[in-house]
């Protein structure tokens, strides 16, 4: 190259052709997303946060929570799962096919040619649609798709993993008070956890024998209270990153990340 | 080049040297000072970060120095704050003397590396009060971005004019690197900004798409353009033979920026599976441009007769080999089989500590080393720092990166087995990042050294002003002018 516009030009083009795929690409194709269908239902997904859990996020940014935790879940595909939902009038001898029969970890034909096994001897059968991956189980029902992040400003992907994954952890941990508890003591309600504690979300009250305690007031496990006459509140900032962590849900099937729901006893 | 070379060592084209270095003085000692001083507050800000990993409760009533703004505001310090003006002051003294000519319009300089520095501490202080955006290496908010974006400029301006009155009209290879790293930094950072913070942020995820593009682009190209624009002017220089081969520079050159700058997009992240597979397919391509560096690194050394002995040349010699494993390491993290087990894993952090403390804090220290006698006319107060600094960021980038890698491909496995608890993960990578502070700590004291070094110019510099006002004042002149 034997002049500056030479390389003005090669580091346009160069990064023009990148801007415009990784900058403007995605602008217009994720920046314009809506609402998505919930599959099999008439529901649409994602919901917008309640205010408290919005400040919430607001709160999660200011501490740089995503230093440490991610907030997406990854699968490696899914597979097609048959399940008996009735043994018809023959129970005995379906009972007998079902021993012979491989149910998990199928593919599509699989699945079908063994309901039809099944449903021939007289049973009713249901097939589900099951992600696959080491982290399904372990931090949600589904991969994590860009429908999931729809109205976060700024979201909050992360991208290490020094603590758990927070993509379903209100699926996981659905109790205001061991929200809290964990954010003022984390070493309380996990044993030998790594994260350090929030302390400075809360305030150590001294309550005179006289006064009613907070209602807000943490509900400790044994071995981890207060000492007797004090009490922690939480401030409006833990609440709302409590609020925050307790929106962290996903449990609606899309149609880029299908799942069947399975219902469970309350 | 070899003609500037032979040039140098002639008599009178020293005295044109030597103008064109006093020419530079005032700007380079306003842009090194300050990122020798945000080096070091850099990283003891991330030795108050890795300290939550061996006491979590040490900082848990000061909102400040919990760790998730500690660590933001000590990666925004070292890239903000060191590298990107100790860069662009290496930059405008290689532009000085490939021109032949003194710097054009210093006082823009000087303002900007003031500006610049403002910009850091309005930034950093934001972070730590829990002011900052939520976007990776973009934390800064929009105060702290607009004196950035406009200190760069102000340097852009000096540098182009000073590019502008070169004698000779020939380009050398490293003004491709550091002009195209003029030309990027500001596409890229007003990109940024203006679709993330400035105007009504994109929705959703294509915030985390551009904040990808905008790290990769900063972190690995940006600095391996002025990095490696660097290396290819004191290599030679050093090794005193000529650069090895001008067109498998070039070659470098152009597969850098066409591949480099595609990188960046995780492959398991939330987006439709078309960016992750292109930013494979680019990582993978950019083993060409690292072999064409390797290449040009090694066939220039080699058979040179000077020994480097722990001086500049050792640390270019090191800065280079880092920037070659640090493309390597994002190559492989790139993989989708690799990928699998290292995301989401300390291998990330520790790519982006070696790109930045390996390969390029170590090869602008040792620029700084050998232009900054020149710059100032007289030699380093503390001489043998500089071999014992080498020693120490060498040893210490070699453990502190070393064991966040090993930790984290260790972590990465342990996630990946269904059977091992979730706490096997963090267990295991806490033996790793605590066997890496002391790593962190010897860079920690290698810097103070460079900074001493960088300060007691400075201080010897103003003394020696001092004294030429006082001498100035004193002087028989002026009593003569009363008398008459």
């Amino acid at each position: 190259m034997k002049n500056g516009f030479s390389v003005f030009l090669a580091s346009f083009l160069a990064l023009s052709l990148s801007w415009c795929g990784f900058v403007l690409g995605p602008a217009k194709q994720l920046g314009t997303q809506k609402q998505a269908a919930v599959l099999n239902s008439s529901d649409v997904y994602p919901i917008q946060r309640s205010g408290a859990a919005a400040l919430g996020l607001q709160v999660y940014r200011a501490n740089g929570c995503a230093a440490c935790h991610t907030e997406q879940v990854r699968q490696d595909g899914v597979a097609c799962e048959v399940v008996l939902a009735s043994a018809g009038k023959k129970p005995t001898a379906v009972s007998n096919l079902l021993s012979t029969l491989k149910l998990a970890g199928l593919t599509k034909e699989e699945a079908d040619a063994a309901s039809d096994k099944i449903s021939g001897a007289g049973g009713t059968v249901e097939t589900h649609v099951v992600p696959v991956g080491v982290e399904i189980p372990r931090w949600g029902l589904r991969q994590s798709v860009a429908a999931d992040y729809l109205y976060d400003t700024p979201v909050q992907l992360g991208s290490l993993r020094a603590g758990p994954d927070l993509a379903n952890v209100a699926a996981r941990f659905p109790d205001l008070n061991w929200q809290l508890v964990h954010l003022y003591a984390p070493q309380a309600v996990v044993k030998n956890s790594a994260m350090p504690p929030f302390r400075f979300l809360f305030e150590v009250r001294n309550i005179k024998p006289a006064d009613t305690p907070s209602p807000d007031a943490l509900k400790f496990p044994q071995g981890f209270a207060p000492p007797a006459g004090s009490e922690v509140v939480p401030t409006t900032e833990a609440k709302e990153l409590a609020a925050y962590l307790l929106s962290l849900k996903v449990d609606a099937p899309l149609y880029e990340a299908p799942f069947t729901p399975v219902m469970t006893k309350p | 080049m070899s003609e500037n070379e032979k040039s140098d060592n002639l008599g009178g084209a020293s005295v044109l040297a030597s103008r064109i270095d006093a020419s530079c003085r005032v700007p380079l000692l306003a842009l090194f000072g300050g990122a020798a001083l945000w080096l070091v507050v850099g990283l003891a800000m991330s030795l108050v970060a890795i300290m939550t990993f061996h006491k979590p409760d040490m900082f848990a009533d000061c909102p400040f120095l919990t760790y998730g703004r500690a660590q933001a505001a000590a990666n925004d310090l070292l890239l903000y704050g060191f590298c990107i003006p100790a860069g662009l002051g290496v930059m405008l003294w290689i532009f000085a003397r490939l021109s032949q000519a003194e710097l054009c319009l210093p006082l823009a300089s000087i303002a900007a590396a003031n500006l610049w520095h403002l910009g850091v501490l309005v930034g950093t202080v934001a972070i730590l009060i829990g002011d900052s955006t939520g976007y990776a290496w973009l934390e800064f908010p929009r105060g702290a971005s607009v004196l950035l974006f406009a200190a760069f400029l102000l340097v852009a301006i000096s540098a182009m004019a000073t590019f502008g009155a070169r004698k000779e009209r020939e380009l050398y290879p490293s003004h491709w690197f550091l002009l195209a790293a003029l030309f990027w930094f500001p596409w890229i950072y007003s990109t940024a900004n203006l679709f993330l913070i400035v105007h009504h942020p994109v929705r959703g995820v294509a915030q985390a798409a551009i904040d990808w593009w905008f790290s990769n682009n900063l972190v690995f190209v940006w600095l391996a353009l002025v990095g490696i624009g660097t290396v290819f002017y004191f290599l030679p220089k050093l090794a005193n033979r000529p650069l090895h081969s001008r067109f498998l520079a070039l070659f470098a050159f152009w597969t850098l920026i066409l591949f480099g700058t595609w990188c960046g997009i995780p492959q398991g992240a939330p987006v439709p599976a078309w960016m992750p597979s292109a930013s494979a397919a680019a990582a993978s391509l950019l083993i060409v441009p690292l072999i064409a560096i390797a290449v040009i690194a090694c066939k220039t050394v080699c058979g040179s007769t000077v020994a480097c002995k722990g001086g500049p040349m050792c640390h270019i010699k090191f800065g280079t080999t880092a920037f070659i494993l640090s493309g390597l390491m994002l190559i492989a993290a790139s993989c989708p089989q690799f990928s699998r087990v290292v995301e989401f894993t300390w291998f990330g952090p520790a790519q982006a500590q070696l790109q930045i403390l390996g390969f390029f804090t170590i090869v602008m220290c040792g620029a700084i080393y050998e232009l900054l006698p020149r710059v100032m006319n007289f030699e380093l107060p503390f001489p043998k720092f500089v071999r014992l600094q080498h020693w120490l960021f060498m040893l210490g980038v070699v453990l502190w990166v070393g064991s966040l890698a090993v930790g984290g491909v260790e972590q990465g496995m342990k996630l990946q087995n269904p059977e091992a608890a979730f706490a096997d993960s963090t267990n295991v990578a806490l033996i790793f990042l605590r066997a890496g502070t002391t790593g962190l700590l010897l860079i920690l004291l290698g810097s103070l050294l460079f900074a001493a070094n960088i300060f007691a110019m400075t201080f010897k510099w103003k003394m020696s002003l001092l004294k030429t006002m006082i001498t100035f004042i004193k002087s028989p002149l002026a009593t003569e002018e009363v008398k008459s």
